[in-house]
């Protein structure tokens, strides 16, 4: 029976990285260099979970329907639609191209 | 980094959209991880400890295509080596007992934290606790019904949810690029996972790519 320590390694394991943060900074103020680094933290995460979302496969970079997904959502982006049309119109494109395709 | 005045009810209304997608999500994986011989409570037990979509895909796919535990072990803990830099940005949210701030940190998710960012740096506790229980229980339940009853509700790939994702993040990335600074970090994070992703496992890049903050040791921009 191999599940049962997965599901228990994975979840001691993830909920320890979610607490790392929250449970070892608290609330104290970052120190200044450190500060400078954390504010770029939200870019460069959501950058990277852009990128390995559209193209990310099994060890390989996949071009697929979520890339007309993603260029109709930059389309929806410059004009300036709410989050919620975003996301419908990125789900709806990447159907419709993998319908097609 | 303040928490704005963003209410819990802001976060639930944020979330909704995003809920229905992982609620989708969730399903498909009950589907998979009953098809992948992981029973029906384990799967179940796993959305609501892990609460990571797509580490729990790779665990449950590994086991299903008999990987063994250590690499389905190794796959969901680097794919979710990302919540340690995740978690640290969204530090200054929590507060009161230890056990408290580990007990809400487990509501951090990559959409709730998304959703969250206010730019600059900045992020709001109410968008982040609000749109987290929400998604969480989206995520359980979704679980339980693709347990239950996945075959019959299709496949979110058909209905073009993997492409959903992410434009989300896309369009949460837009506002945080104000700044030269912000504009070189995000780049060179979205190159180093552009460049990794044939070369390591899954999860791999998205955790070297955020050594681009470093850029944030130089000065002031």
């Amino acid at each position: 029976m191999t599940v049962w320590p997965v599901v228990l390694v994975v979840g001691v394991a993830t909920v320890i990285f979610k607490a790392s943060g929250p449970v070892l900074l608290g609330r104290s103020p970052l120190p200044a260099p450190l500060a400078g680094v954390v504010v770029l933290l939200g870019p460069v995460l959501l950058a990277a979970l852009v990128v390995t979302q559209t193209v990310g496969g099994d060890g390989r970079i996949v071009l697929d329907a979520r890339l007309a997904g993603v260029g109709a959502a930059a389309l929806a982006i410059a004009a300036r639609a709410p989050l919620p049309a975003v996301v419908v119109v990125a789900a709806a494109a990447t159907a419709l191209v993998r319908l097609l395709t | 980094m303040s928490s704005e005045g963003a209410s819990y009810r802001d976060g639930v209304r944020a979330s909704l959209p995003i809920a229905a997608t992982v609620w989708f999500f969730g399903v498909s994986f009950g589907l998979l991880a009953r098809t992948s011989g992981l029973g029906a409570v384990a799967p179940l037990v796993m959305s609501a400890t892990t609460f990571a979509g797509s580490a729990q895909f790779a665990a449950a796919s590994i086991l299903g295509t008999s990987g063994g535990a250590v690499a389905a072990i190794t796959a969901a803990v680097l794919l979710n080596g990302r919540y340690v830099p995740i978690s640290i940005s969204v530090a200054r949210l929590f507060h009161g007992h230890r056990l408290r701030r580990l007990a809400e940190a487990q509501l951090i998710v990559d959409e709730s934290w998304a959703l969250s960012s206010r730019g600059d740096g900045r992020y709001a506790r109410g968008l982040l606790l609000g749109a987290g229980i929400v998604l969480y229980a989206a995520w359980v339940t979704g679980t339980g019904v693709g347990v239950v009853f996945g075959r019959a509700l299709g496949d979110p790939k058909a209905l073009g949810l993997d492409g959903a994702f992410p434009a989300l993040f896309l369009a949460l990335l837009i506002p945080q690029l104000a700044t030269p600074r912000a504009r070189l970090a995000a780049l060179l994070g979205g190159a180093i996972a552009l460049t990794l992703i044939p070369f390591t496992p899954a999860g791999v890049p998205i955790v070297a790519a955020s050594t681009a903050c470093l850029l944030g040791l130089r000065g002031r921009s």
